[in-house]
């Protein structure tokens, strides 16, 4: 439905072309994210949290590499209050993310809370790369809510039934999430300023990488937007 | 204590979510503020892409997400289906890793 909805070439609110339908995307996206929740369950009872309370935090947490962070420190021996800092690091860009999506998400003060917990990297990848604020919306709600069944589901998977199940790189998986957020991402650089704001976020990025906390590297790309805008603007005079 | 360090992630969590949309309610904002906002996702999701493509803890390195992405790319380039595009990738990461 949304692949429709549009393209109108040289306005600038509208240059987006959204990638085919968002339901597919959302489902296969989905899909993927439940195949890593499994994994997250596996290692969050090996790393010595219950079933219950993998499943709790797979719910309320809701947003993978915090949890993934978290884990890993108890895993590594570390207590759960040393194991609140990297996973707040990584939680740190949903912050950014609820910003950008704060035109699309539903007006009414109760429906905006409650969506506000499906803002993670999928449902902003989903909702940006629309080109019209009804269609953003949908992708993002169908993302969001794909994500956090398939997520709970995979979670719960994985913390009942422990090992035995293989590293979701052999399947390339772990490949999976670029390419999407590639194509993603693909149809705003058409904006204004975009391309720009993209190669500054990669270089800011890979640049921190070898020194900065994970999640670090890619709340700093951030800084990306400024020259982005300044671009954007010089564009138009 | 696991617990306690469970809710107060989730509460942190979820107020780094909720704290633009829910502080800037649903008012109307200049072109200038969206034009930034606009922007904001675009850096953090190229460095997202590169990140999850060479990052290894605090290591870059090139392996067979590398040219799951550049296949991705030409993809994306010759506009083909976003579930193309993904099960493209996947599947180049677990051919050449299965090769290798």
């Amino acid at each position: 439905m949304p692949c429709e909805a549009g393209y109108r070439g040289g306005m600038d609110v509208a240059i987006v072309r959204p990638p085919g339908s968002a339901v597919t995307g959302a489902v296969g996206i989905g899909i993927a994210v439940g195949v890593y929740g499994i994994s997250f369950g596996v290692l969050a009872v090996a790393s010595g949290l219950s079933p219950a309370q993998a499943c709790v935090m797979s719910m309320l947490v809701f947003t993978g590499a915090s949890q993934f962070a978290f884990v890993g420190v108890l895993a590594g021996g570390g207590g759960a209050v040393a194991a609140m800092g990297p996973a707040v690091m990584l939680a740190v860009r949903n912050a950014a993310y609820g910003l950008s999506l704060t035109s699309i998400l539903p007006a009414r003060l109760r429906d905006r809370a409650l969506a506000a917990h499906l803002v993670i990297d999928e449902t902003t990848a989903m909702a940006r790369a629309q080109s019209e604020p009804d269609a953003a919306r949908r992708a993002f709600l169908a993302t969001g809510v794909s994500v956090w069944v398939f997520w709970n589901a995979g979670t719960l998977a994985g913390a009942l039934l422990g090992g035995g199940i293989g590293d979701p790189s052999t399947l390339g998986l772990d490949a999976m999430f670029p390419a999407a957020f590639l194509a993603l991402l693909a149809p705003q650089l058409r904006r204004p300023g975009a391309p720009v704001a993209a190669a500054a976020g990669v270089v800011i990025a890979l640049a921190l990488v070898p020194f900065a906390p994970a999640g670090v590297p890619i709340i700093a790309a951030l800084a990306g937007v400024v020259p982005g805008v300044l671009t954007a603007r010089g564009v138009r005079g | 204590m696991t617990w306690a360090a469970l809710l107060a992630l989730s509460v942190v969590s979820y107020a780094l979510k909720a704290s633009g949309p829910v502080l800037a309610g649903g008012r109307r904002l200049g072109p200038g503020v969206r034009q930034t906002l606009d922007l904001v996702a675009v850096p953090l999701l190229a460095a997202l892409i590169l990140v999850q493509t060479v990052g290894d803890g605090h290591r870059l390195v090139l392996d067979a997400r590398v040219p799951a992405l550049a296949v991705a790319a030409i993809l994306v380039w010759r506009r083909a289906p976003f579930l193309v595009v993904v099960l493209a990738a996947a599947a180049t990461a677990a051919l050449l890793r299965a090769l290798a």
